[in-house]
């Protein structure tokens, strides 16, 4: 066999054009007699709509149209939430596209101008007049659900958006009668997710033929064009959703908005194509936060440290209404998974969902998974301590025992494989543990903090089988498909319905196409984010595409190889039994001088002058492909942090991640998400927050005041890795993108905490700012 | 961004800005733009006008004689940070250079917008208020020269009257000298304080300094200075800042300009802690005991955020003086 291209760090093809600034995002498309729309947004946390007089802005120059809540009522249907978990009592309240009567958030939009250029919509919109009567407003998610706490919407008494509860063995018997129980709670802040690109979308409406054309920033637009239809009415054949250059989402371009369905509407009515993109500054609100739970946890053991159980009692904040896929976070990607890595017989998911006056919440990195894996490894930290056992010892009296072909967990999992031991074992070899914990007690001896955080995690991806999709209530399937089509000429185009927007499945596919045909990867072309020229899918998220959408992709490419064996055998005049395959050629077993070629073959399947009797033409093949199974990478990574007592300044020094997602197609992509998901958790543990004040004001609404992670406040991330093949899909393959923001912020919260240990500090509140550091070692609350 | 309308004019000269200035009241000058622009972005700044006075050459440049450097207002940060003459005449100032936002920052902010602007949150005001600075302006009468203190006002507030323009700065050179006992350069830690400020922090964690082996006291003489801040990690902007100048002689201060910055409306001088100081030994104990009586000089118009409340940087800024005056002798804080 040749060298494989599958497991080669090739360069990424898409970066050329990023980094010369010649990609084309959804802001750039420019069309003929395109207008400009601004959206008005309440400054009012909740707040009534007594009136808007828009008549000034309508006088004002280039203005077209203002439309306000009133003038979408009864056109646009409010937006579906699309994850209705079944058993929740999930209240579906109305979210309409531009709000009337009542306002619920900072960023609700309640009129929109639209104009010949963006500069006089914005002076526009300076001249509509809202009269608004404030209502009293509630941001603390655990607040909300109080009796006497303000009420977002008639239809949600306390504010309950829905609860949901899952458990699997006896955990309260478990909890009585424990030998230890250790308990925490858990603030996981609001995030706010701050993709490179903001939000935009240009529609285009041809009232002629009652279509709509709509570039979108999305992650997902086979699911954006349904969408689209159920809000606009319009039939989704005729609904073409294109999702050009996509500058990051980080789950924040899953939803269907407000701003896309006015940006459609204002088309609709006005017959001209409509640019809407949003500024950082409302970004910041109006497009969907993460996380932002409160969590009561427990955790039953055994005095030698065995875990008997775990339960939560969680309110989860949802924000003013339910986002497209919000429910399903908390629930399904979050309860279920209070195992990791761990064989914990009694399980217990509390979890309520609350509406507070805050920006809806929706996935972000990792979406439920860093918050189990959270409290998960933070509560194995206070019991380590509680029975006095080394963080590491304690997790390995816990880890499942190396399996390979699936495990049950209490809640009802079946994991795919996992190999937790291997990967603490290399993690710890990385660092050097030993020496580690021999240095962290030289700098004690001198007054000085130092703290090594370890953490083991396994997470749920690859979403995943649609059977399990419908029963938990996601509102759509969740297979993925692939189209390989060869050319005259031997070029290879591959159209897949997800849709990558940063992860490299351009590179990727291609490698994997090159793998399985033995063409170069550079005459493969993956197609994707146009729902006119892909087949059917659903998106990039819950790191799915490589595991769903590559496993669609390597069936085709199988079924191109048995196709193209059929028709190298007939121009070999051999029978099919006798032809042999190696690396893009086929011969004759025995001589291998008789050779067709993959190209060969592609040219005689396009021009079809001598097919094989009964083959039909043409040298393409597609497959829709439903997984059987999620996927559940795993991995160690440990932290080690530094902490100056004087100002309680952290620094990270040092970060090992050790992740197994399968075989790596290719491992420099492997490690490019590695990095970004570490410094996106990293980001939560140090330094970011979505801080509201009691009349829900944003605080943190600017890159002046929200602090992303920086690179040189970063240290280079040690990164290694094994290989556990998942039994579930055709390529083995687990998904790697969201493994470090799922790993990284507990890693480095423990190492804070562990660094703080000689002064009996159990628990901070992130982000770790120095003043909450520099209290807790000063006792200061 | 989606300012309000304005009208743009490009001067060519100090006196075609001033002319401007005149003809176009409530206009802005434009040097750098990273104050005016971003608050017209949110529309928070509208003037009418605005005055590009970013091409006018000789508001450009570092000059030094007889004993003081002069900078013009449009140099920008990373100039300064650069420059040879600053590195070797007052090495605080190339420090506190190197040491604002971020590279991009650097190369297009200017030191004469950043003051003019007197945003609380600065490192220049902080610096040169220690370094008992000058700030030369003109306006339509002429050229006249402000002292650092009476400069500036209050939070956003200056002296400069509506039609003047901050056309320099003018600071001394540092009498520094260290006798060489081993420890090699003259400003033995260029690098390391340029990375300890990017972290946030000057100088405020140990390993690139050592922990115990700075420069013998008994070597130093004359002038040195140091600056050290706690930056707010979004903006970088400093929440905390501490510069100090002090004067050794025979391991003793014989003169202190101490001025904090960032926690209160306008940089202020510290004098409880230049008296402490004054003629007293520099050990790690007196400086720890003068450093206490910040508090005193601090005021009660302290400033507070989500990141850092008034009362954790009232509390934290006499840690970030005394980190200062540390590495102004040549000592690791821990």
């Amino acid at each position: 066999m040749t060298t494989r291209i599958f497991g080669s760090g090739i360069r990424r093809r898409e970066d050329p054009r990023l980094i010369t600034g010649q990609a084309t995002y959804t802001n750039d498309i420019k069309l003929t007699g395109m207008v400009h729309a601004a959206i008005l947004r309440s400054p009012h946390g909740h707040a009534r709509v007594n009136s808007i007089e828009t008549s000034a802005a309508q006088r004002s120059p280039g203005v077209l149209a203002v439309y306000t809540g009133a003038d979408v009522e009864g056109v646009l249907n409010p937006l579906p939430c699309a994850w209705v978990i079944p058993d929740s009592d999930v209240k579906v309240v109305p979210y309409n596209a531009i709000a009337k009567d009542v306002v619920r958030y900072v960023g609700d939009a309640v009129a929109v101008v639209v104009a010949e250029n963006r500069y006089q919509a914005e002076d526009a919109l300076e001249l509509i007049n809202v009269d608004y009567s404030p209502l009293p407003t509630v941001v603390s998610p655990e607040a909300a659900m109080q009796d006497g706490a303000p009420q977002l919407h008639e239809d949600a008494p306390n504010n309950q958006a829905f609860h949901w509860v899952a458990a699997g063995g006896d955990t309260d018997a478990a909890f009585e009668a424990a030998e230890v129980v250790v308990s925490d709670t858990i603030i996981q802040q609001k995030l706010i997710p701050n993709a490179m690109e903001p939000r935009s979308a240009v529609a285009s409406y041809q009232p002629a033929m009652g279509e709509l054309t709509l570039w979108n920033t999305t992650q997902n637009p086979h699911i954006a064009r349904f969408i689209t239809c159920l809000v606009t009415g319009i039939p989704e054949h005729k609904i073409r959703v294109i999702a050009p250059e996509v500058g990051g989402g980080f789950g924040s371009k899953i939803a269907v908005y407000p701003g896309e369905m006015v940006a459609a509407f204002c088309s609709m009515k006005l017959g001209r194509p409509v640019k809407w993109t949003e500024t950082r500054t409302e970004n910041f609100v109006a497009t969907t936060h993460g996380r932002d739970h409160i969590e009561h946890v427990e955790m039953a053991a055994t005095h030698d440290g065995k875990i008997t159980g775990v339960r939560s009692l969680v309110y989860a904040g949802m924000g003013a209404y339910l986002s497209t896929a919000g429910p399903g976070i908390p629930t399904i990607l979050h309860g279920l998974m209070y195992s990791g890595p761990y064989d914990i017989p009694n399980l217990k998911a509390d979890i309520y969902g609350v509406f507070t006056n805050t920006t809806p919440v929706e996935a972000y990195r990792g979406a439920g998974r860093p918050e189990a894996t959270f409290l998960l490894e933070r509560l194995v930290d206070l019991l380590a301590q509680e029975v006095d056992l080394d963080p590491v010892e304690i997790r390995r009296r816990n880890l499942i025992p190396k399996f390979d072909d699936g495990h049950d967990t209490a809640i009802g999992l079946t994991y795919d494989s996992g190999n937790y031991q291997g990967t603490l074992d290399v993690a710890l070899a990385q660092v050097d543990y030993a020496a580690l914990r021999a240095e962290q007690e030289h700098e004690r001896e001198h007054g000085r903090y130092m703290g090594i955080g370890v953490s083991c995690y396994c997470e749920i991806c690859g979403l995943g089988p649609s059977q399990v999709a419908g029963a938990v209530g996601f509102g759509g399937g969740l297979w993925e498909s692939a189209t390989v089509r060869f050319y005259v000429t031997g070029k290879v185009n591959v159209f897949i319905g997800t849709s990558p927007h940063g992860q490299g499945e351009e590179t990727t596919f291609a490698q994997i196409v090159a793998d399985e045909l033995g063409v170069p990867t550079d005459d493969v072309e993956v197609i994707h984010g146009d729902t006119d020229n892909t087949p059917m899918g659903w998106g990039t998220y819950g790191s799915r595409t490589t595991v769903v959408g590559g496993g669609a992709l390597a069936l085709s490419t199988r079924k191109i190889k048995e196709k193209a064996r059929v028709i190298a055998a007939h121009l070999l005049e051999a029978a099919e039994a006798d032809i042999e395959y190696d690396d893009g050629k086929f011969f004759v077993r025995g001589s291998p001088d008789q050779v067709k070629t993959i190209q060969d073959v592609a040219l005689m399947a396009n021009v079809a002058w001598n097919m094989p009797e009964g083959v039909e033409p043409g040298l393409e093949a597609t497959t829709y492909y439903d997984p059987p199974n999620f996927t559940y990478p795993f991995g160690t990574h440990i932290a080690v942090v530094n902490i100056d007592p004087d100002n309680g300044h952290i620094v990270l020094s040092r970060y090992a991640a050790v992740d197994d997602c399968g075989p790596q197609i290719n491992p420099m992509i492997v490690e490019g998400q590695i990095h970004g998901g570490v410094v996106q958790g990293a980001g939560q543990a140090l330094w970011e927050g979505a801080v509201y004040d009691d009349n829900g004001q944003l605080l943190t609404g600017s890159m002046l005041d929200y602090a992303l992670p920086r690179a040189h406040l970063v240290p280079d991330i040690e990164i290694a890795s094994t290989v556990t093949p998942s039994p579930t899909n055709p390529l083995g393959v687990k998904g790697i993108g969201e493994t470090g923001t799922i790993a990284s912020t507990i890693t480095i919260y423990n190492a804070v905490l562990d660094a703080l240990r000689p002064l009996g500090v159990t628990k901070l509140d992130m982000p770790l700012t120095p003043e909450r550091v520099w209290r807790a070692i000063h006792q200061q609350g | 961004m989606f300012a309000a309308e304005f009208d743009y004019h490009k001067a060519s000269s100090v006196a075609e800005a001033i002319q401007l200035l005149d003809a176009h009241p409530d206009s802005k000058l434009l040097a750098g733009g990273h104050s005016l622009i971003p608050l017209m972005k949110l529309r928070l700044a509208r003037p009418p006008a605005v005055i590009d006075i970013g091409s006018v050459a000789s508001l450009k440049g570092i000059t030094v004689n007889n004993g003081s450097i002069r900078i013009g207002a449009l140099t920008t940060h990373g100039e300064i940070a650069s420059s040879r003459d600053i590195r070797h005449g007052n090495p605080l100032v190339a420090e506190a250079a190197g040491g604002i936002g971020d590279p991009q920052v650097r190369n297009r902010g200017t030191i004469g917008g950043n003051i003019a602007h007197a945003d609380p949150a600065s490192d220049w005001g902080t610096v040169l208020t220690a370094l008992d600075a000058a700030i030369e302006v003109q306006g339509p009468n002429g050229m006249r020269t402000i002292a650092v203190g009476d400069f500036f006002q209050s939070a956003f507030t200056t002296s400069l009257a509506p039609n003047e323009v901050v056309t320099g700065i003018q600071v001394p050179v540092l009498s520094r000298h260290i006798h060489d006992g081993g420890h090699g350069h003259e400003h033995e830690s260029e690098h390391g304080h340029e990375h300890e400020d990017e972290h946030g922090h000057g100088h405020d964690h140990g390993d690139d300094h050592g922990h115990d082996h700075g420069p013998d006291l008994s070597q130093i003489h004359g002038e040195v200075g140091e600056y050290a801040k706690m930056s707010h990690p979004a903006s970088f902007y400093p929440v905390i800042g501490g510069a100090v100048v002090i004067t050794v002689e025979d391991s003793r201060c014989t003169a202190a300009k101490i001025a904090v910055g960032g926690l209160v409306p306008s940089p202020k001088r510290a004098p409880s802690v230049e008296q402490a100081l004054v003629g007293r030994e520099l050990t790690m104990a007196n400086i720890s005991a003068a450093v206490d009586l910040l508090t005193d000089d601090l005021g009660s118009d302290i400033i507070g955020d989500v990141f850092a409340s008034a009362d954790f940087r009232s509390l934290i800024a006499p840690v970030e003086v005394k980190h200062a005056l540390y590495h102004a002798i040549g000592l690791a804080h821990h």
